[in-house]
């Protein structure tokens, strides 16, 4: 499954370490939510680089005190209709989370743009799709009426366009 | 009215096209059905009975003499000339080719309107009262806020994914006729002793297979506020709602299994960890919206209204539709017109393309260009001169559009029942039809007083028969439809879910179960007690008794 | 003395335009119900079902499912009632749909 990171196809450079498996030395790594917890006390000072997978049932707030150590964290999709991860995704970064968020599991085009609006900035995507129609599909819309949300570049924040002296909250251009 | 600005346009454009695209690939065969649902869901489109149905919002039930004409002109060229107004003041044409839905979708950006999120799990269509901006008893019009909250929900990142659909109700006033208590979210305005506004919010109101009234979480909310409590509310069911369970999905669930108290208190927790970011921004498009519904320049009446009492004194015919068809204007002089869309016999909701034309001539010249679609599946014209009420009426007459039955026993509400829908269980339009024959005589209808009687062809309920003050739930028993009566819901601001008689009836038998029930009334009402306070005066016994007894 | 056989008819809606069909004997599919292919025993049905997959995976139908049907004297009619309205049209409206177009067959109209 190619991993959709700023609109290419790039390598996956993190590896997936069960939670009875040993960490390894170095690298980047990606744990349980239950491991980071457990093992908060070796993380904190382990030379590897860490991420975490939350399950959709997890809460934004239970990362809290592990944030600013955190390089990646992976929201699940298990299935199309399942949309809460995108809460998620939208409280982490409103927690100020400003590392990789990545969507994992039913992902289609016809999402991304919604992804990439509430902060995910890298997508595990089915091979169906060639790049281009991810690329397409990344700015169907060019604006969005709700503030808060990350945007490409190209896009308008309707609300605060329309007003004098106001400019978009949360403006930061998306690193997808 | 609101008008599109070059971004609204823009939105609709880019929404179309992007459809547009959804759909060749779904007739290319790119995407597969189950991929596409969702998609052509989150634009109206249907696939039912006979063929795929297209939902048009009407956002708020405000529409304007341009809108509804090409809402005809749809009708005639696409569809088979009629379209039904449903119980969400929408519209929805039957026979819809998945070929042609983008071009639909072109011809309704053409008049800034759209089909977005007229189903799917979502945040639906807001509805509101269909009297806002003319109701006498209104506080202020609620439509700003409809309108605020339409762009904030249209393709909302983080709430276009919930656990099951979700909608919005909306009043000015203290006389509740948008049903807000049985809604998702229901909001009221309030004023306060220094004429500051506020919104009551009320949260886990519906009807479906376990009907609920909402529950009051924010007595006061300041107005500037509320986009981001919304915000926070929606937050709650998107992470905590139930998934395993479509039937347990919606957010009145979630209410009732945290309890009032654990769920305002979930809300109050989010609301309180992401405040309310730059609300000056909503505060300022709030005022720009609310620039499109100025109060329209009334000419200023004299008191006397020479011509309307003449026609009514001359014409008796016209006095029945004056009395019962008219409600109070809050400007002296005027008018509300409701065009009841419930004649003797027809399909209730249902208007022809020639219809719509001829309610959007009479907007244009005589109601400031502006028509309402009610959740009761009339139309109303908002701002008339009572002097215009006469000239407006003989037109009405001439099209089968002046029946004289506004809010009395024959402006029954049906879904489309089995005969168009996927999911009835029951057919419903023949059942209103045979209760309306039945009950043709207005003046007996009168007699009965204010009545509503709504007809659902399934559990759903989209027929609303649980805040019926009659309602009939069409189902079916081993091949058999038949009919279980309800007595006692209202959708009002005293809401009530109305509660089961008895065993059901035959198609054929319900009409004569209904004159039964509304005997027992006659013979048990006081001087001047009207069908749902007698009920509730008395209880179900009598008109069970008089309904079971003999046979 | 009529003759009367009970079995299962595979219907669906035509992709592009929402038509409702059935499964013919010559394994097309047509808006008549006169036209379908009664399948009045497992082997049958599972050929039915078979062929329906295929014309979903080939983009020319949706939503298709089987129903229960009677043939009488080689016209065949829908057992249950929602089956029969989708096979004529509205009850309410005899002007529209496979009983005003001629495609509705032998049994009309809704009673009730």
């Amino acid at each position: 499954m190619p991993l959709l990171k700023n609109n290419a196809f790039v390598p996956d450079t993190f590896v997936n370490v069960d939670d009875d498996a040993a960490l390894p030395d170095s690298g980047n790594v990606i744990v349980s939510l239950a491991r980071l917890q457990k093992d908060w006390n070796v993380i904190a000072g382990h030379a590897a680089s860490f991420g975490v997978r939350l399950l959709n049932t997890d809460k934004a707030v239970q990362l809290e005190p592990y944030l600013g150590h955190l390089s990646l964290i992976v929201l699940a999709f298990p299935s199309f209709g399942d949309g809460r991860s995108y809460s998620i995704a939208r409280a982490l970064r409103l927690n100020g989370y400003r590392g990789e968020l990545r969507a994992e599991g039913n992902v289609l085009p016809d999402q991304l743009q919604f992804m990439k609006q509430v902060g995910f900035d890298s997508f595990i995507v089915t091979d169906r799709f060639a790049l281009q129609d991810w690329q397409a599909a990344s700015h169907q819309m060019s604006l969005a009426y709700q503030r808060g949300l990350f945007r490409a570049a190209q896009e308008t924040e309707v609300w605060s366009s329309r007003h004098e002296g106001f400019v978009a909250w949360e403006e930061q251009p998306h690193a997808g | 009215m609101y008008r599109y600005d070059e971004f609204d346009a823009k939105f609709v454009k880019e929404r179309t096209a992007q459809f547009r695209d959804q759909a060749n690939r779904r007739l290319s065969g790119e995407l597969s059905e189950d991929e596409f649902r969702p998609l052509r869901l989150m634009n109206g489109l249907y696939l039912q009975l006979h063929a795929y149905m297209l939902r048009v919002a009407i956002p708020y039930g405000t529409l304007s003499s341009k809108q509804m004409r090409q809402l005809a002109m749809i009708a005639e060229k696409w569809d088979k000339g009629y379209g039904h107004f449903t119980t969400r003041q929408n519209i929805q044409y039957n026979w819809i080719k998945l070929e042609d839905t983008a071009d639909i979708l072109q011809a309704l950006a053409d008049v800034e309107m759209h089909a977005i999120q007229t189903s799917g799990n979502c945040i639906r269509n807001v509805t509101s009262d269909h009297w806002a901006g003319a109701a006498a008893d209104e506080l202020a019009d609620p439509r700003p806020v409809g309108e605020l909250i339409r762009q904030w929900s249209s393709l909302h990142p983080e709430f276009s994914f919930l656990p099951r659909k979700f909608k919005f109700a909306i009043t000015g006033a203290p006389h509740d006729r948008a049903a807000v208590r049985v809604h998702d979210i229901g909001l009221r305005l309030h004023k306060n002793d220094a004429g500051k506004i506020g919104w009551e919010v009320m949260v886990g109101g519906g009807q479906g297979r376990t009907p609920m009234i909402a529950v009051t979480v924010r007595d006061f909310l300041p107005q500037n506020e509320l986009i981001a409590y919304m915000e926070a509310i929606m937050r709650v069911y998107n992470l905590f709602g139930r998934r395993d369970n479509k039937y347990k999905a919606r957010i009145k669930i979630l209410v009732h299994e945290l309890g009032a108290e654990n769920f305002r208190a979930e809300v109050e927790a989010e609301y309180a960890r992401h405040p309310a970011q730059q609300t000056q921004v909503e505060e300022a498009e709030l005022a720009r919206i609310a620039q499109y519904f100025a109060v329209p320049t009334f000419e200023k009446a004299s008191q006397a209204t020479p011509v309307f009492e003449a026609a009514k004194r001359d014409n008796a015919e016209f006095a029945r539709w004056a009395r019962n068809n008219l409600a109070a204007h809050h400007v002296a002089g005027y008018t509300i017109v409701n065009i009841s869309l419930k004649p003797e016999g027809g399909i209730p909701g249902d208007a022809s393309a020639e219809q719509m034309r001829i309610m959007a001539d009479l907007a244009e010249h005589h109601s400031f260009d502006e028509l309402r679609v009610s959740h009761a599946q009339n139309i109303v014209l908002p701002h008339v001169k009572l002097e215009d009420a006469f000239a407006v009426w003989k037109k009405l007459n001439a099209h089968d559009l002046a029946t004289a039955n506004y809010g009395l026993l024959g402006d029954i509400i049906a879904c489309p029942g089995l005969d168009y829908c996927a999911l009835a269980t029951a057919r419903s339009i023949p059942i209103a039809q045979a209760i309306s024959r039945k009950f043709s005589d207005v003046a007996q209808q009168e007699n009965y007083g204010p009545l509503k009687i709504n007809i659902s062809g399934c559990i759903n309920a989209c027929g609303h028969h649980h805040v019926g003050h009659i309602g009939i739930l069409g189902l079916d028993k081993k091949g058999e439809e038949f009919y279980q009566i309800t007595l006692g819901g209202s959708s009002s601001e005293n809401a009530s879910i109305g509660g089961i008689l008895g065993p059901g009836f035959a198609a054929h038998e319900v009409p004569d179960a209904i004159e039964n029930i509304l005997n027992t009334y006659v013979k048990l009402r006081n001087t001047g007690e009207e069908f749902l306070a007698t009920y509730r005066r008395l209880g179900p016994k009598p008109f069970k008794e008089a309904l079971y007894a003999t046979t | 003395m009529s003759s009367e056989a009970k079995g299962q008819v595979m219907t669906a809606n035509r992709l592009k335009d929402g038509d409702v069909v059935f499964l013919t004997r010559s394994g097309g599919w047509s808006e008549k119900i006169d036209e379908a292919t009664l399948a009045l025993e497992p082997l049958a049905v599972a050929a039915l079902e078979a062929r329906a997959s295929e014309a979903v995976l080939a983009n020319l139908v949706t939503g298709h499912y089987l129903f229960e049907a009677t043939r009488v004297d080689g016209k065949i009619r829908a057992d249950h009632i929602r089956e029969r309205i989708r096979t004529l049209g509205p009850s309410v409206r005899l002007d529209l749909g496979k009983q005003a177009d001629g495609t509705a067959g032998a049994f009309r109209p809704v009673e009730g």
